[in-house]
């Protein structure tokens, strides 16, 4: 029975992969959607009565949206036990507590949205809006929770091996390692970027087909300010959630650089592909690597060879790949952000070229991308450790015999669901707009 | 002690689960049998409207227990997960379909499509708590011992206990789901979907009582152990619950529909209570005991304060939701929202 373990890697890591990268778009829309709401019924108490129609469809696909989530994420706690009995065995007392407080503060998600969903006739204005900020907190709250957790993988601390067991554990320490605060701020501002973008680029698809009323604009632009004004600070610690890999995790940085040997003064590559042990065909800026990852220009920056092959990473042409995709996107929607600020100041109104619509359309996917390019950096870039240089994956995994059927169906299931969730919002907007133009 | 007191907030919480989550997907039980898309409505609508700002709250008790398990106990979570992995990942899909659909159905609009969606909604509301049984019928049994994946991955969860819980839990949530809407449909003013839910709480609870009758059969020759704990420590839980199963027939025979929530639900409780209080101190059983299990006490006790603080949270919050759905209008078309405030 043992013998499946290494059969059932593959799988488990693809089923873990397909769950994660599928519920992670749903969770950034439940911590970002409720502050959008917020802010759109706050403006509609305040007179202004397109802002409370969107704030009232955005809460009808909230509703849809939420539930598709939990369910999702419910599906994620039992894969840590089906894919992954090693590690929550063996690690569960270290690392579990973030997953308590989350389910705590998921708790009072649930209770206020269902408050906030079902009492618009049946609270104060005012009563209804205060309703919906504990959802808010709480959206933020479980985000932190649950990235703690991955941080911890990251960068292990609070406990002790002797001899492979396990000693001296402290949760707290666990919990608030070297990794933690870069990454959840990261993983919250982007949630609050793939939300906004996304949001903006359903109402830019409108107004590309013609629907330029005023209902359209705010709908595009509440979200887009959101948005844009969130990605400078983003990219700043983006920055330093890189440095905290330079010094933390030297293997994966290697990898995102596709930096196959230790470098002194080591450039910074852009594009290329990696393959045979090295990269080809990138754009080499010298001495860039060594200073963005040190801060001195002639700092060695370790590179793959660092370490035996069987402690380095499989994919390093898709975690290179991946990881150029994450910091380019981030700067085009920078500068798309950028254009709607100059283009504001010097015209005194927001932008309405097509070109910028085109753009407001493309920036919403690619939010979304920028967001999973960035998990599989950091996801893969971590191979072949689940516990980084602790414990490797393929011993975390359940080698129960049959294990990859569960794949073959998650698939399936959630190929449906996709097609299905899409379906349904595409209707609520529709009705969301029939309702605007009565 | 440290262990204890995690046990009791963990058994508490799958008690809140089967009580409040149960009779959700009872609810769904009786959607499955309500006949014709038009016939059938008024049901799936005082159905929808009884669980639509409740069931997401109330499924977050599942994770609540995943969690606390894992954390607490995470040699045994490693243990039953990798084991049943088979009937988890049934449950899991089972918990997907059903709340998507049921999330689905309520916002489109055209009768076929919402068909689809009801029939998933329905189905997945007894296949779910059917494998719930079964792995509770799975661990009461003994048939999980610990360790990575060390139990058969079929024979586990398939035997006569897993299909007597699996039996159980499906009747149990649609005998909650039916005398909770009783009172739903009173307090709405619908009297005849009242009286029809009263006949299937009755019909319910009466098949629900034979198959416990059964159950005590099976376990005798099935699970020797559990049984032996059910008929000497467990034995006061279970007379107990019993009484209160009578004592909810004659409630409902004589109408009192709101005494009749309390009693049946107490009836429930005792089931669990009896079990636990049955296997204790091991919480695998003949395998591990609670103490042994335990993650050490640096966890525990960080577990043990989360635990105190957010139920303190908690607890309020929940009677709010409860407080605003009980106080709700009396209707049940379908009024999330109204057509726009201005």
């Amino acid at each position: 029975m043992v013998a499946d373990a290494a059969s059932n890697l593959g799988a488990a890591r693809a089923q873990m992969g397909l769950s994660l990268g599928w519920h992670i778009i749903l969770a950034c829309l439940g911590v970002g959607l409720p502050a959008l709401i917020l802010i759109a019924e706050w403006r509609g108490i305040h007179g202004d009565a397109d802002s409370l129609r969107l704030a009232h469809t955005w809460a009808k696909a909230a509703g849809v949206l939420f539930a598709v989530g939990a369910v999702s994420g419910t599906i994620l706690s039992f894969e840590m036990g089906i894919l992954w009995p090693g590690l929550m065995g063996k690690f569960g007392a270290i690392f579990g507590v973030p997953f308590a407080l989350e389910g705590f503060a998921f708790f009072i998600e649930a209770i206020f949205l269902g408050i906030y969903l079902y009492s618009w006739d049946r609270l104060t204005p005012r009563r209804h809006l205060l309703s919906g900020v504990p959802v808010v907190i709480a959206g933020v709250a479980s985000a932190f929770f649950v990235v703690t957790a991955n941080a911890w993988m990251n960068d292990p601390q609070g406990f002790t091996l002797v001899d492979g067991k396990v000693t001296d554990q402290n949760p707290i320490v666990a919990m608030f390692n070297p990794a933690t605060p870069v990454e959840t701020t990261h993983m919250i501002l982007a949630a609050f970027m793939v939300t906004g973008f996304l949001v903006a680029s359903v109402y830019a698809v409108g107004t590309l087909r013609g629907r330029r009323d005023r209902y359209h604009r705010v709908g595009l632009l509440l979200p887009m300010i959101v948005a844009a004004a969130l990605t400078p600070a983003q990219i700043v610690v983006g920055d330093i959630a890189a440095r905290e890999v330079a010094d933390n995790q030297p293997i994966k940085l290697a990898a995102m650089e596709g930096l196959a040997q230790t470098t002194a003064g080591a450039g910074e590559h852009l594009g290329g592909i990696f393959y045979d042990g090295s990269l080809h065909f990138a754009l080499v800026i010298p001495h860039m690597l060594a200073l963005l990852a040190t801060g001195n220009v002639n700092a060695t920056v370790k590179g793959l060879d660092s370490v035996p092959p069987d402690d380095r990473p499989e994919a390093v042409a898709l975690i290179h790949l991946a990881f150029d995709t994450m910091v380019g996107i981030g700067f085009l929607l920078l500068g798309l952000g950028l254009w709607m600020l100059v283009r504001w100041i010097r015209r005194r109104g927001p932008p309405t070229s097509r070109w910028f619509l085109r753009a407001a359309v493309i920036a919403g996917p690619g939010a979304v991308v920028a967001m999973e390019c960035g998990w599989i950096t950091t996801e893969v870039g971590r191979q072949p450790w689940i516990v980084y240089n602790v414990m490797r994956t393929s011993a975390a995994v359940n080698p129960a015999p049959g294990l990859y059927w569960g794949l073959v169906a998650l698939v399936v299931v959630y190929s449906v669901l996709t097609v299905v969730t899409l379906l349904v919002l595409r209707h609520l907007a529709a009705a969301g707009r029939t309702v605007a133009e009565e | 002690m440290l262990a204890n007191v995690v046990l009791v907030f963990l058994w508490s919480g799958i008690t809140a689960y089967v009580l409040l989550a149960g009779a959700d997907f009872g609810a769904g039980f009786w959607d499955l049998l309500a006949g014709s898309a038009h016939g059938g409505a008024p049901q799936r609508q005082r159905i929808a409207a009884s669980i639509g700002p409740v069931w997401e709250a109330n499924h977050v008790w599942l994770i609540f227990a995943l969690v606390v398990t894992w954390t607490g106990f995470p040699t045994v979570f490693a243990s039953i997960a990798s084991t049943l992995y088979i009937p988890l990942t049934i449950v899991a899909f089972g918990i997907i379909l059903r709340g998507s659909a049921f999330a689905f159905r309520k916002t489109v609009t055209r009768v076929a499509v919402q068909r689809i969606f009801g029939a998933s909604f329905a189905l997945s509301s007894v296949i779910t708590p059917f494998f719930l049984g079964m792995i509770a019928g799975a661990i009461a049994s003994g048939r999980v011992p610990v360790g990575i994946a060390q139990g058969s991955v079929i024979s586990s969860w398939l035997n006569p206990t897993s299909v007597i819980g699996g039996a159980l839990a499906v009747e149990v949530c649609a005998y909650l789901a039916a005398v909770y809407l009783i009172r739903d449909c009173e307090r709405a003013g619908e009297g005849d979907l009242a009286a029809h839910f009263r006949i299937r709480a009755l019909v319910m609870g009466v098949i629900t009582g034979a198959t416990a009758l059964v159950g005590i059969a099976v376990l005798h020759a099935d699970a020797p152990v559990l049984y032996s704990g059910l008929t000497h420590r467990g034995l006061p839980l279970v007379v107990l619950s019993a009484l209160f199963g009578g004592m909810s027939l004659l409630l409902l025979l004589r109408r009192s529909h709101v005494s009749v929530r309390v009693t049946a639900a107490l009836a429930v409780v005792c089931v669990l209570w009896a079990w636990g209080v049955a296997q204790y101190p091991d919480i695998l059983s003949g395998t591990v005991t609670v103490t042994a299990a335990a993650a050490p006490d640096a966890t525990m006790v960080v577990l043990v304060i989360t635990l105190g603080v957010g139920t303190a949270l908690l607890i309020p919050s929940l009677l709010l939701l409860y407080g605003l759905q009980a106080s709700a209008t009396p209707s049940t078309s379908n009024r999330d929202l109204p057509e726009a405030h201005s």
